[in-house]
């Protein structure tokens, strides 16, 4: 065994399955990347929802939430809150925070103007339009 | 005796201390988070969940580069037989990374995350608020620079001295982690394409290229410790990265199931990373097998020990928790749940910190001048590799039964509960998983006394009596 397989062959295998693999996976992103505009309804990317996406990101909602199941776990997953919940309820739910109540997990405030919070409702309700395979499994996500 | 054989392996030390003490405030902010886990409004609104976990997981990135970078400035001037290129650059990147990841972790801490946003150019490049990305642009340009600072100085030593298996392919992986980071600064406004191509540098990471850097790490203290043949340890080494690479790259698709790319990830994705467990088993077989194989008995026990738990623990948190929610029938249900977070702690502290550890555990002595610890100090260090890893293995199991529950309260059952009502229900697992982390912390203590302590004057005298065999 030793004889055959040497230390040069197992190299040579290396460099081959790591070019081999690293083909095929440009291949399938190749092929994703064609095929996600369909899926991502990317025609529905507005203004509003890509500034919604910017503070997103800029209050870092992903270091509690997650957003189709990526992010934290010590708050909801919001990837279909805009169907749990709608359009009003997530603001004026954003305007309440916090809650104060004592011992229970707080969402900080964010002093967000009447049209931020339409910019981060319509980003919530871009997300949810994804098609995502079903997931999450249900309505509480 | 000579111990250290190439005087600038010396710039290996101040990114072991480093690394150290970057690794004890990510324990802190650990707990922090645990507690808020329970009590809510913990700490509120001083430092918010969001703002620990950032804080969490940003210094464990960050000690683990240093750990790399520290380790890759130890063995590559031995393992290529000469100094290092540049030692003035290790020393100058060094003090360049220290000082902005502690700004980074200031800035966290101290300014609101939006204004950090606004004041460090975000609205000229977006690049902020993504999960484990969250550093202000000017750190990541950083990142950048000393990345590539650190590649040039490693690549040509390796270059003008001897090139063996062991340093090529941990500089292959280290150009790997440099190239890969570069996608951290494409974030498009299109949400699954931001996703899609924020796993290039995440998953690729973990489950590509840091296997490599990972793997070169400890086959060069298994060369040391056990003294087998080189030949041998190459090419187990060839073996472990060719699996861990053919099944890691395709692999990348198991994040792919529902972030809005097409169905046949799930069975791509499934079917590849199914296999993910297969190069950690072989690490496993191979520390056991090399260490069995031993042609010395090194004085360094402790060092064996965690080369050996590397193996072991690597295997359990990347290997078996990692396939335990891999394919997609089971990923639909526990994505995103705390079984994510289960497989991510050990997973994390099994692979990454295991191993930065044991090459701290080799080196750090000879860097002080001795082959290995005082016994005492020894032990001490031992009872800490079983306070931290046995607790780990319970935080572990704590939060896979917490999101065990969670899954089948709030997934699974006819009437599905709301995030939060479940949350309440699952309560004694963090109370749990939170006393875990506390016997981690005592370990962590043993840990950095274990470098202080010395052995007894009468020790030495009866270690001078029976000298040790080599």
């Amino acid at each position: 065994m030793s004889a055959f397989f040497t230390k040069s062959r197992a190299r040579n295998i290396f460099y081959g399955g790591v070019v081999f693999s690293a083909l095929l996976f440009l291949a399938l992103t190749f092929h994703t990347t064609w095929k996600m505009p369909q899926r991502d309804h990317r025609e529905n990317l507005t203004a509003e929802v890509v500034r919604g996406k910017h503070l997103w990101e800029t209050r870092n909602c992903v270091g509690c939430h997650t957003i189709l199941g990526e992010g934290a776990y010590f708050a909801p997953e919001l990837g279909n809150v805009y169907q749990r919940r709608g359009p009003e309820f997530i603001k004026v739910w954003m305007k309440i925070q916090p809650t104060g109540v004592a011992g229970r997990r707080q969402m900080p405030q964010f002093h967000f103007s009447e049209q931020q919070l339409d910019d981060i409702v319509a980003f919530l309700k871009w997300t949810s339009e994804i098609n995502t395979e079903n997931w999450p499994p249900n309505i509480q996500g | 005796m000579q111990l250290l054989q190439y005087k600038s392996q010396a710039v290996a030390k101040p990114y072991f201390i480093a690394a150290i003490g970057l690794f004890v405030g990510q324990i802190l902010f650990g707990l922090i988070m645990g507690l808020q886990y329970v009590i809510g409004d913990f700490m509120f609104p001083v430092i918010p969940f969001n703002i620990a976990r950032m804080v969490h997981t940003n210094l464990l990135i960050v000690w683990l580069l240093f750990g790399f970078m520290g380790a890759a400035y130890y063995l590559v001037p031995e393992e290529s037989e000469t100094e290092l290129h540049s030692p003035l650059l290790a020393y100058l990147m060094f003090w360049i990374f220290l000082v902005a990841g502690a700004l980074t972790i200031a800035g966290y801490l101290l300014v609101p995350y939006a204004a950090l946003a606004e004041m460090t150019g975000n609205n000229f490049l977006q690049t902020m608020g993504r999960e484990f990305l969250e550093q202000p642009l000017p750190t990541k340009v950083g990142i950048v620079v000393v990345a590539l600072a650190f590649v040039y100085n490693i690549g040509m030593t390796i270059l003008k001295g001897r090139k063996t298996a062991i340093s090529m392919i941990l500089l292959a992986g280290l150009v790997g982690l440099a190239v890969l980071f570069l996608f951290a600064f494409y974030n498009p406004s299109n949400l699954a394409t931001d996703k899609y191509f924020w796993w290039w540098v995440v998953h690729l990471w973990v489950e590509g290229v840091w296997e490599l850097i990972m793997a070169a790490i400890l086959a060069f203290v298994l060369i040391k410790i056990t003294g087998v043949d080189r030949e041998v340890i190459e090419k187990w080494l060839y073996v472990i990265i060719t699996l861990a690479l053919v099944t890691g790259i395709i692999g990348t698709g198991h994040h792919y199931y529902w972030i809005g790319a097409p169905g046949y990830w799930q069975w791509w994705g499934g079917v590849f990373s199914a296999l993910e467990p297969l190069p950690f088993f072989a690490m496993t077989v191979f520390c056991f097998n090399m260490v069995n194989r031993r042609r010395r008995q090194h004085p360094n026990k402790a060092a064996t020990l965690w080369a050996l738990g590397t193996g072991v623990m690597a295997f359990l948190g990347a290997g078996v928790w990692g396939f335990l929610h891999t394919l997609a029938p089971v990923n639909y249900y526990t994505h995103g749940s705390q079984i994510t977070a289960a497989h991510g702690h050990l997973a994390f502290y099994g692979a990454y910190v295991m191993v930065v550890l044991t090459i701290i555990s080799y080196a750090m002595p000879i860097l002080r001048g001795r082959e290995c610890n005082p016994e005492r100090a020894q032990v001490l260090e031992m009872w800490s590799f079983w306070l931290m890893t046995v607790s780990m293995a319970f935080i572990t199991l704590f939060l896979t039964a917490a999101g065990i529950l969670q899954v089948w309260l709030q997934r699974v059952i006819d009437n599905p509960q709301p995030f939060m009502a479940v949350q309440d229900q699952v309560r004694i697992f963090y109370w749990l998983r939170e006393l875990a982390g506390l016997v981690f912390l005592i370990g962590l203590a043993l840990y950095l006394v274990s470098f202080f302590v010395k052995d007894k004057p009468q020790t030495v005298e009866a270690s001078d009596a029976q000298p040790v065999a080599t």
